[in-house]
C-alpha cells in the first residue's frame, strides 16, 4: 500500500534536518503503529506524506500502490485515498462542519471523476456516523473544530475518516486528550473501517491506544530514523521501560 | 437540498459554478443595439436635454438646473484613499438610451428582445414568474419584482399589478416624476440634499432614471423588490436616482444588482439613493455591486461613486443595509443612517472584496440623533493581489441622543504580501450616556487552514473561497437567501487567481 524509501527532509526555511532516512513498507489491511520520543519527526513524516508546505525532501521516495505521493498536491493525494488525522486539527471559522464535509467528499469524488453523492445521501451518512462517535448533531452546524474541546476536535477527524473512506489512514495522536469513553468510541470507529484492503499508521505515546486498535507491527522512531520495529510486545515494552534501552541498543 | 447545506458557508454548487466560470468576469460582454446618445459633455443644454428625454415637468427642469449651477463650483473630493486619473467630465456622454426605448413599450410583451434577452443572458428575468432559477423556494412561491435599468432608462418593471393591488408603487423614477409629482416632491432630495457632495450635486443634475417606491401605511410589501442595472453603452456615464418612502408600519425588502461590460477606458457610475422611513417602518436593502472591476493591470473598469443615505425619521423606524461589493476598479461608497426617530434603528453589513488593481473605500455614517437609539455595524474587508481596501466609517451621538448604542465589528483579511488593508473609525460622542464599542481585527488567510482543506480533497482555490466565505458568513447570512448563493459564488469569483 505505502512503500517509504529512505526518506530525508529538511526544513525549506532553516538548514534543520529531521527526517533522515525513513524506511517502511506498509502492506494492505495491516495496521502499523510509530512510537517515539518527542521531536523524533513523527508529525513531520505524516505532514510530508500529505504534501504540506515547507517541508524540502532531499532524498529518497513514498509511493501510494505504485503512484509517487511526492509528486502531487495534497488534494490529488486525498483523493487517491490518503488520510491524515491531525494532531492538531485546525479551526476554520465561519464554515460550517457539515458543509466542509460535504466540500471535501464532492472534491474527491470529483477528482476521482465518480458521480457525486445525493445531498439526501450524505446526510443520512454523516448523521449515522455522527451517532457512532457520539457527535452531538449542533457540532455538525456549528464552524469546524471551532470551539470543540481537543477530544471532540478528535472525534470529528475520525467522523472525516469515516465519511471520506480512504485506503491508507494515518492517526497522529489521535489519543491525546481523549478520555477513557472517547478513546473506546474512537477505537471502534477505526476498527470498524479495517479490513483486508484499508491500512492504518497509528502514532502514539501509549499502549492504552493500541489495547483498543491492536497493530500488527510497531516501529519505534528516533532522531528521523526508524530504529526498531517488531510486534505488539514492543509497544508494550516501551510502555514499561521507556526508549532508554531501545536507543542505546540502536546507538 | 437541506436546510444545513444551504445555511452555511460556500456550498458544493458554489464550487461546481465557479469551477463551469472558469473565467474571469462573467458579465463582460456586450450587447450590440442600435442607441440614441445626447451629445458628449457637460452643459446646461445637456441638463435640459435629459429632462426633454423624459418629458419632464418646469420643476424637476428647475430642480436639475440649480443642481447643476452649483456642480459647477465643486471642487472633486480627494481625501479617499483611492488614487485614479482625474475624470474628463466633457469626455463621456450622459444620456444612452436604445433607439427601441424612444417610445416607451406599453408592456413587457412590446420590450425589445434583444433587452430582454439580455437580462434573460444576466440571469434577471423579467417574465413574471416565480423567481430566480436555480433557487428552491422553501416557503412555497417566492416572487421578486424587477425594474430594469439599461443605460440611462428603465426597460420594463414587473409585477406592477399586482403590487398595485396592494397599494405598493414601483415604478421608474421618469415614470414617478410624471405620475406621482407629490410624493417626488415632498421627498426628493430631503435626504441627501442637492448640496450634499460632489457626485451627489453632479447625479441631481443629470440623473437618468432609476427606481420609485412607496409603500404604503401599514402595508407589508408582498414580494421582494429589485432593480438591476446594467451599463452597455461605451463612455457612458450611468446617474441613478432611487426614492424609497416606508410608510408609517410598512415593511419591505429591496435588492440591487449591477454589471457592465469588459471596456479598455473605466466609465463613471455615481448614483444617489434615498430612504425614508416614518413611524415604525422598515427597509431591508441589499446591493450585490458587480461593476466590471477592470482587468490585471488596471485598465478600464466602472469608478462606483455612491452617496446612500436613510434617514430614520420616525419612532422605532429600522434600517439594514447590506453590501456587496465585488465589482468596480475604485469604489467610493458610504451608505449611511440618519437615526432621527426616537428607539430606531441602524445596521450595516458589508462585504468588500478588492483584487489585482481594484481600490475600494467604503464604510457608513451613523448619526445618532434621537434617544435611545441602536446601530450596529459589521463590515468584512478582503484584499488580494496588489488591491487596496479601506474602511471608513463614522459614529456619532449627538447631545439630544440620551441612552444610545453603536457596536462596530470591523474585520480584514489579506490574501497575499502586495495587498493593503485600512480601517479608519471616526467616533464622535457629544453625551455621556451613550456607548459606542468598536473591534477591528486584520488577519491573513491561514496556511494552515488551507493545508487543511486540501488534505482533505479540496482544490486550492475551493479551499481560499470556502475559508473566505466564512469569514464573511455573518454578512452572508443578512442577505436574502437567492442573494446569498449569488454572492457566495460571486466572493469565489473575484478572488480566483489570487493564490498560487
Ligand atoms: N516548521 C518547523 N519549524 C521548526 N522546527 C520544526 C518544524 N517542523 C518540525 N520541526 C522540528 O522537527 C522536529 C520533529 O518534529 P515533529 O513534530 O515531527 O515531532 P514528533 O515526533 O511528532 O513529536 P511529538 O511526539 O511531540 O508530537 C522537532 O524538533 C520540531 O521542533
Ligand atoms: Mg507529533
Amino acid at each position: 500500500m505505502l512503500e517509504i524509501k529512505n526518506l530525508h527532509v529538511q526544513l525549506e526555511e532553516e538548514d534543520k534536518k529531521i527526517l533522515k532516512g525513513v524506511n517502511l513498507s506498509l502492506e494492505a489491511g495491516k495496521v502499523h503503529a510509530i512510537m517515539g520520543p518527542n521531536g523524533s519527526g513523527k508529525s513531520t513524516l505524516s505532514y510530508v506524506l500529505s504534501g504540506k508546505k515547507g517541508y524540502e525532501v532531499t532524498a529518497g521516495s513514498a509511493h501510494l500502490e505504485g503512484n509517487d505521493l511526492l509528486a502531487m498536491a495534497p488534494e490529488e493525494r486525498a483523493a487517491a485515498g490518503l488520510f491524515l488525522a491531525f494532531q492538531y486539527p485546525v479551526e476554520i471559522p465561519g464554515v460550517g462542519n457539515m458543509t466542509f464535509l460535504r466540500s471535501a467528499v464532492n472534491s474527491q469524488q470529483k477528482l476521482r471523476g465518480e458521480p457525486e453523492m445525493t445531498a439526501g445521501d450524505f446526510l443520512k451518512a454523516v448523521r449515522a456516523k455522527a451517532q457512532n462517535l457520539k457527535i452531538e448533531p449542533d457540532m455538525l452546524k456549528r464552524p469546524v473544530n471551532v470551539g470543540f474541546s481537543g477530544g471532540e476536535k478528535k472525534r470529528n477527524e475520525i467522523l472525516q475518516m469515516a465519511m471520506l473512506q480512504p485506503k491508507m489512514c494515518i492517526l497522529d495522536e489521535t489519543d491525546s486528550g481523549l478520555d477513557v469513553d472517547a478513546m473506546k468510541l474512537v477505537s471502534q470507529g477505526v476498527n470498524a473501517l479495517r479490513d483486508n484492503k484499508r491500512t492504518f499508521l497509528v502514532i502514539t505515546h501509549y499502549q492504552r491506544l493500541l489495547d483498543h486498535i491492536k497493530p500488527d507491527i510497531v516501529h519505534i522512531m528516533a532522531a528521523g530514523k526508524i530504529i526498531t520495529s517488531g510486534g505488539p510486545e514492543l509497544a508494550l515494552e516501551v510502555e514499561k521501560n521507556g526508549y532508554a534501552d531501545l536507543l542505546e541498543e540502536t546507538a | 437540498m437541506n436546510d444545513v447545506h444551504v445555511k452555511d458557508g460556500v456550498d458544493s454548487e458554489t464550487v461546481e459554478a465557479v469551477k463551469a466560470l472558469s473565467g474571469t468576469y462573467k458579465y463582460g460582454w456586450n450587447t450590440e443595439i442600435e442607441m440614441e446618445y445626447a451629445p458628449k459633455g457637460l452643459s446646461e443644454d445637456i441638463v435640459r436635454l435629459i429632462s426633454e428625454k423624459n418629458n419632464e415637468p418646469e420643476w424637476m427642469l428647475d430642480w436639475r438646473l440649480q443642481a447643476y449651477k452649483r456642480w459647477l463650483e465643486l471642487k472633486e473630493p480627494n481625501w479617499a484613499m483611492v488614487d485614479y486619473p482625474s475624470i474628463d467630465f466633457q469626455d463621456q456622454y450622459y444620456y444612452a438610451r436604445p433607439k427601441s426605448m424612444v417610445e416607451k413599450p406599453k408592456s413587457l410583451d412590446d420590450v425589445d428582445p434583444k433587452l430582454l434577452e439580455t437580462y434573460k443572458k444576466l440571469g434577471i428575468p423579467l417574465k413574471e414568474q416565480a423567481l430566480l432559477a436555480g433557487v428552491e423556494a422553501p416557503d412555497g412561491e417566492r416572487k421578486v419584482a424587477v425594474d430594469a435599468v439599461f443605460d440611462s432608462v428603465s426597460v420594463g418593471t414587473t409585477f406592477q399589478a399586482e403590487l398595485k393591488k396592494a397599494g405598493v408603487i414601483f415604478c421608474s423614477f421618469s415614470e414617478a416624476v410624471k405620475d406621482y409629482p407629490e410624493l417626488v416632491k415632498k421627498y426628493l432630495g430631503t435626504v441627501v440634499p442637492v448640496s450634499d457632495n460632489y457626485y451627489a450635486t453632479l447625479n441631481s443634475a443629470v440623473f437618468s432614471d432609476g427606481s420609485f417606491i412607496y409603500i404604503p401605511k401599514g402595508v407589508r410589501c408582498p414580494m421582494e423588490l429589485s432593480t438591476y442595472f446594467r451599463i452597455n453603452a461605451e463612455n457612458t456615464g450611468q446617474f441613478e436616482r432611487t426614492l424609497i418612502i416606508a410608510d408609517e408600519g410598512s415593511y419591505v425588502s429591496y435588492l440591487e444588482g449591477c454589471t457592465a461590460p469588459k471596456r479598455d477606458v473605466a466609465q463613471l457610475h455615481a448614483a444617489v439613493v434615498e430612504l425614508v422611513l416614518l413611524d415604525d417602518a422598515e427597509i431591508k436593502y441589499s446591493t450585490v455591486q458587480n461593476w466590471y472591476p477592470g482587468d490585471e493591470s488596471g485598465k478600464g473598469g466602472i469608478y462606483n461613486f455612491v452617496t446612500k443615505r436613510a434617514d430614520c425619521r420616525g419612532d422605532r423606524s429600522k434600517v439594514m443595509w447590506t453590501q456587496v461589493e465585488t465589482g468596480s476598479a475604485v469604489t467610493w461608497k458610504y451608505p449611511s443612517c440618519v437615526l432621527r426617530g426616537n428607539d430606531s434603528q441602524g445596521e450595516f453589513y458589508s462585504i468588500a472584496i478588492a483584487n489585482n488593481m481594484q481600490q475600494a473605500d467604503t464604510g457608513t455614517k451613523m448619526v445618532h440623533l434621537g434617544k435611545n437609539t441602536k446601530s450596529r455595524i459589521v463590515s468584512k474587508g478582503i484584499s488580494a493581489g496588489k488591491a487596496q481596501n479601506t474602511y471608513r466609517g463614522l459614529v456619532s451621538m449627538h447631545p439630544k441622543a440620551k441612552n444610545s448604542r453603536n457596536f462596530t465589528q470591523c474585520d480584514s483579511l489579506l490574501i497575499g504580501d502586495k495587498c493593503g488593508a485600512h480601517t479608519v473609525p471616526y467616533i464622535e460622542v457629544k453625551n455621556n450616556s451613550s456607548r459606542v464599542e468598536h473591534e477591528a481585527t486584520t488577519s491573513k488567510v491561514d496556511d494552515d487552514q488551507l493545508f487543511y482543506c486540501r488534505s482533505r480533497g479540496m482544490g486550492e482555490e475551493d479551499a481560499v473561497a470556502l475559508v473566505v466565505n466564512g469569514f464573511c458568513k455573518e454578512v452572508l447570512q443578512a442577505l436574502p437567501m437567492e442573494f446569498a448563493m449569488e454572492a457566495q459564488q460571486l466572493v469565489a469569483i473575484s478572488l480566483e487567481g489570487s493564490v498560487g
